[in-house]
């Protein structure tokens, strides 16, 4: 084989570009069209850094790693949230609309306060291992079962990009559910034997509108998770775990049926 | 300017260096601000795929592993650049910060026991792994190392270590400032009082006075533009700031490692844990020169010299021709679809996202792309910054200096959790035997000074140069002059292509003058700054003739351990045209320089005696302006401890 073109040179796109700046509400929000040449791996990433420098400067956007690691560039592509560093312009149309993430606060263009919300969730959920004792630098770590420690790093894997939210129909309603990566995060700490918190503690978090219970199972989170988290599964562990009835993840993972005691 | 804000520590930066010293300095009741580009967790911490070495000894290929044996594997890697005691520091420390992980919650992939397939050297292997060691942190193997090392989290080690100790951050209530970016450190006599700083979103200026600044802003990748596999926000802004000061020297710039496989033609990272777990490395016959070039490592021999082989192999026409340059194949078939899809789907991931292919089916298209900066901020061994009191470095920025001229895949993100702990219990102390004792004209006169550097630029007239234009020059010349292997002609070159740059930029003009948040002139502000990091690269690789680690000169192949034992101090004095340069002792010596067992260079022998050579190391370093530190040179070195388990290497007569 050789890194050929991966798709056709030289098709014109055409992108309709969500523009507002909340420091300037007199100007009304907007699209703004602009055209670009496809080149061969046409990212959106490469997509917009070329519509600022060639076109418009002041066109607002969030992109770090650029290799679909650190869930800053997620937006609307066409609909859809996504995230657009890691979407080829060769999988798209001709014409290419972007908005920014609803559900979350804007700071413009397609520029979102994605950190604010998830720092918020990290506090209301209290993303951090509960320890049921001080570290003590002189032992030896632990052991915990490979299996279950793949389980975990499943729930861990959530880069934070906001796709799920901004897909939830709960979400976009009610600010107050803790939304598909707020459970998730849940889950993932409600697997941790580690963590000291009970079905008890648990219950307080889960068993409510804002909670749990909120989802009304449109499962547009798991559709458009570009991580593709088993956010399902999660979901109907943690519903069994309010009722006190999970035993085991139902991520099934032979193993460790017993160690959530 | 909007008024100014006063805490004990200052942590510029985000990622895992930096929140690793914040919660040090937090869990001790400092009031700790953490100001960051980015949210935290989108810091490049996160993008590190494969491991984090310490010495823990778990599996099979693990037993008798020691911080010894860590120690000499990471001065040997260095091509004996790295300060020795820092290293010794580092290895010590490293089995403690990753069990800590563990204690946060980092879902660290587990020993199974019994009987397990893995490939070695591109076999299919099985091993037993000992019942009693069932359920520990397990290794993996990584390029340049004696023992299987790498802990790590499955494929996203980076990002489950952020995500832990981020955690803790929150736990511990630090305030964290994202979307904020320092654009000159207050200082004064020597002291540093903290940064003033701009809001990304709406390009406000603040002061932010501290007792105590961290510069943890990582590395300075994007100097190369696209050519690297950092982030876009690895832009130097640590390394711009301190060297802003005209007082702190940067450290060896032009140690520069390129990682052997970035993805053609997005530049972004395939780890290196591919070729831990038997990926081969084919060109354009698809053949696996490795083998016979490092028999012993093959393509794992250390990044510098996988490197160095596969730009030979493309400058010999056995690179694979595409629209984007000559490259090389990656070749992950024989691993077979469930270890891709396990063990590596983030690369599986990113074949298919990236380039639309599966690496079960076809080989990846890699060449080596720059990775990492092993130079940066000088500190010594308490992370405090040469000449600036209450100024401290760590991590990717700080050139603490344990990677010497090469850093072995895996140190880094154990670096930046061990080098947090450790700097910021220095940290600590330096806030509880100081006082806040900086005037408000002083944060005042920094700002005014920011103020106008920002109304030069949104003032100046149409029509001069694009900053973008001048970006990708500064890019292309890194890359074509100051890349994998150097010559004094084209490094020459490379100097006056940037003093050229230089000039552009000074009349450079933006074509969108808007205050606020102005992506235009984020980029132009640090520019400025990329450039002088550029040409001190450039002009560092120039005057080092000899060839170290990364550092490869084709008009100088040998390793000069006469001459160049030493380090580069690179600082820019207020208001001067050039740079100006020093050099220091490396530091002391334990472990004799040598052979690396990889690489084949050969060596120009030292004419001083190692005595002679640690005996002026601490008059070296306070000449050099390295700051007191906590306990003398020295202290942490366990002399002598590489001969147990390196007994035959050889040690100069003279030494004794």
């Amino acid at each position: 084989m050789s890194t050929k073109p991966s798709q056709e040179e030289g098709r014109t796109l055409r992108f309709e570009i969500f523009r507002y700046d909340p420091t300037r509400p007199e100007v009304e929000p907007h699209l703004d069209a602009f055209e670009l040449v496809e080149q061969p791996y046409m990212t959106l990433y490469l997509a917009l850094n070329r519509i600022r420098e060639e076109h418009d400067p002041s066109l607002q956007f969030d992109f770090a790693c650029r290799s679909a690691v650190c869930g800053s560039c997620g937006m609307m592509i066409n609909g859809r949230p996504g995230l657009a560093c890691s979407t080829l312009t060769a999988n798209l149309p001709d014409v290419i609309r972007l908005h920014p993430l609803p559900a979350f606060e804007l700071v413009g263009d397609l520029s979102v306060d994605t950190g604010k919300w998830f720092r918020e969730m990290a506090e209301r959920t209290e993303s951090w291992i509960h320890e049921r004792a001080p570290f003590d630098p002189e032992a030896i770590e632990e052991r915990m079962d490979d299996d279950l420690a793949q389980a975990i790093y499943e729930g861990e894997r959530c880069i934070e990009c906001g796709c799920c939210v901004a897909g939830c129909g709960v979400a976009n309603v009610n600010p107050r559910f803790v939304g598909p990566a707020g459970l998730n995060r849940i889950a993932r700490f409600a697997l941790d034997p580690r963590d000291a918190r009970s079905d008890t503690d648990w219950f307080e978090v889960l068993a409510s509108d804002d909670g749990v219970f909120g989802c009304l199972g449109l499962m547009a989170c798991d559709d458009v998770c570009p991580k593709d988290l088993p956010l399902r599964e999660q979901y109907a562990y943690l519903r069994r775990r309010t009722m006190g009835a999970a035993r085991a993840p139902l991520l099934q993972v032979e193993g460790v049926a017993n160690a959530q005691g | 300017m909007q008024g100014a804000r006063t805490c004990d520590v200052l942590v510029i930066g985000g990622g895992l260096a930096g929140e690793r010293a914040a919660i040090e300095a937090a869990t001790a009741g400092l009031g700790v601000v953490l100001l960051s580009l980015v949210p935290p967790r989108r810091s490049h911490s996160c993008a590190a795929q494969g491991g984090m070495q310490a010495a823990l000894g778990n599996c099979t290929k693990a037993l008798g592993d020691t911080p010894t044996l860590h120690f000499v594997d990471t001065v040997k890697g260095s091509d004996w650049g790295a300060d020795q005691e820092v290293a010794r520091i580092f290895a010590d420390e490293a089995p403690v910060a990753v069990r800590e992980l563990a204690h946060w919650g980092v879902p660290w992939t587990r020993v199974r026991p019994g009987r397990q397939t893995y490939f070695v050297k591109g076999e299919r292997v099985e091993i037993d792994e000992p019942e009693d060691k069932a359920g520990l942190i397990m290794h993996r193997d990584f390029g340049g190392t004696a023992k299987w090392r790498a802990c790590y989290a499955a494929a996203g080690t980076g990002h489950a270590v952020l995500y832990a100790v981020d955690g803790e951050v929150v736990r511990l209530g630090v305030e964290v400032l994202d979307r904020m970016e320092a654009l000159a450190l207050i200082h004064e006599g020597g002291r540093c009082w903290g940064a003033v700083v701009r809001c990304l979103r709406t390009g406000t200026l603040g002061a932010l006075l501290a007792k105590a600044t961290v510069l943890a802003t990582g590395g300075h990748g994007r100097i190369y533009g696209a050519h690297t596999t950092n982030a876009t926000i690895n832009e130097g802004t640590g390394a711009s700031l301190a060297l802003a000061t005209g007082v702190v020297p940067l450290g060896n710039l032009e140690a520069v490692q390129f990682h052997p496989t970035g993805l053609v033609p997005s530049g972004i990272l395939v780890t290196e844990g591919c070729r831990g777990d038997g990926g081969h490395l084919l060109n354009a016959r698809g053949e696996r020169f490795m083998v016979d070039l490092e028999p012993e490592k093959q393509e794992l021999a250390s990044r510098d010299v996988v490197s160095r082989h596969m730009m030979q192999q493309i400058k010999d026409g056995l690179g694979v021709e595409s629209d984007f340059g000559s490259h090389l194949w990656l070749d992950l078939r024989h691993l077979g679809e469930a270890h891709l899809a396990t063990k590596l789907r983030e690369v599986k991931d990113i074949c298919r996202d990236f380039l639309g292919i599966d690496p079960a089916r076809e080989p990846i298209p890699v060449r080596p792309t720059q990775h990492y900066s092993m130079g940066g901020v000088r500190v010594n061994k308490d992370g405090q910054a040469y000449g600036m009191e209450g100024l401290f470095a760590v991590g990717e920025a700080a050139c603490w200096d344990m990677h010497g001229f090469n850093r072995l895949g895996g140190n880094s993100l154990a670096e930046t959790v061990v080098a947090g702990r450790v700097v910021g219990r220095r940290v600590v102390d330096h806030v509880r035997a100081k006082s806040l004792d900086v005037s408000a004209s002083l944060a005042t006169a920094f700002a005014v000074d920011v103020e106008k550097r920002i109304a030069a630029w949104t003032g100046r007239p149409a029509g001069g140069p694009s900053i973008y234009a001048i970006r990708d020059a500064m890019a292309d010349t890194m890359l074509e002059r100051v890349g994998v292997f150097r010559t004094g002609d084209e490094l020459e070159q490379a100097v006056d292509t940037l003093r050229g740059l230089e000039a552009d930029l000074a009349r450079a003009s933006l074509r969108h003058t808007g205050s606020g948040s102005n992506p235009e002139l984020t980029l132009a502000l640090r520019l400025e700054g990329m450039l002088r990091l550029s040409r001190i690269t450039a002009e560092g690789a120039l005057a080092r003739t000899e060839s170290r680690g990364a550092h490869a000169r084709l008009d100088h192949p040998d390793r000069d351990d006469d001459r160049w034992l030493c380090r580069t101090l690179a600082r820019w004095p207020e208001g001067a045209a050039d740079p100006s340069y020093a050099t220091e002792p490396v530091g002391l010596i334990d472990l004799p320089p040598g052979d690396r067992g990889y690489g084949r260079a050969t060596t120009r022998e030292m004419s001083q005696s190692i005595d002679a050579h640690n005996a002026a190391v601490p008059e070296g370093f306070a000449r050099a302006g390295a700051l007191a530190t906590a306990e003398p040179i020295g202290a942490r070195m366990a002399w002598g401890a590489w001969r147990e388990v390196d007994p035959d290497r050889p040690v100069p007569d003279r030494i004794e």
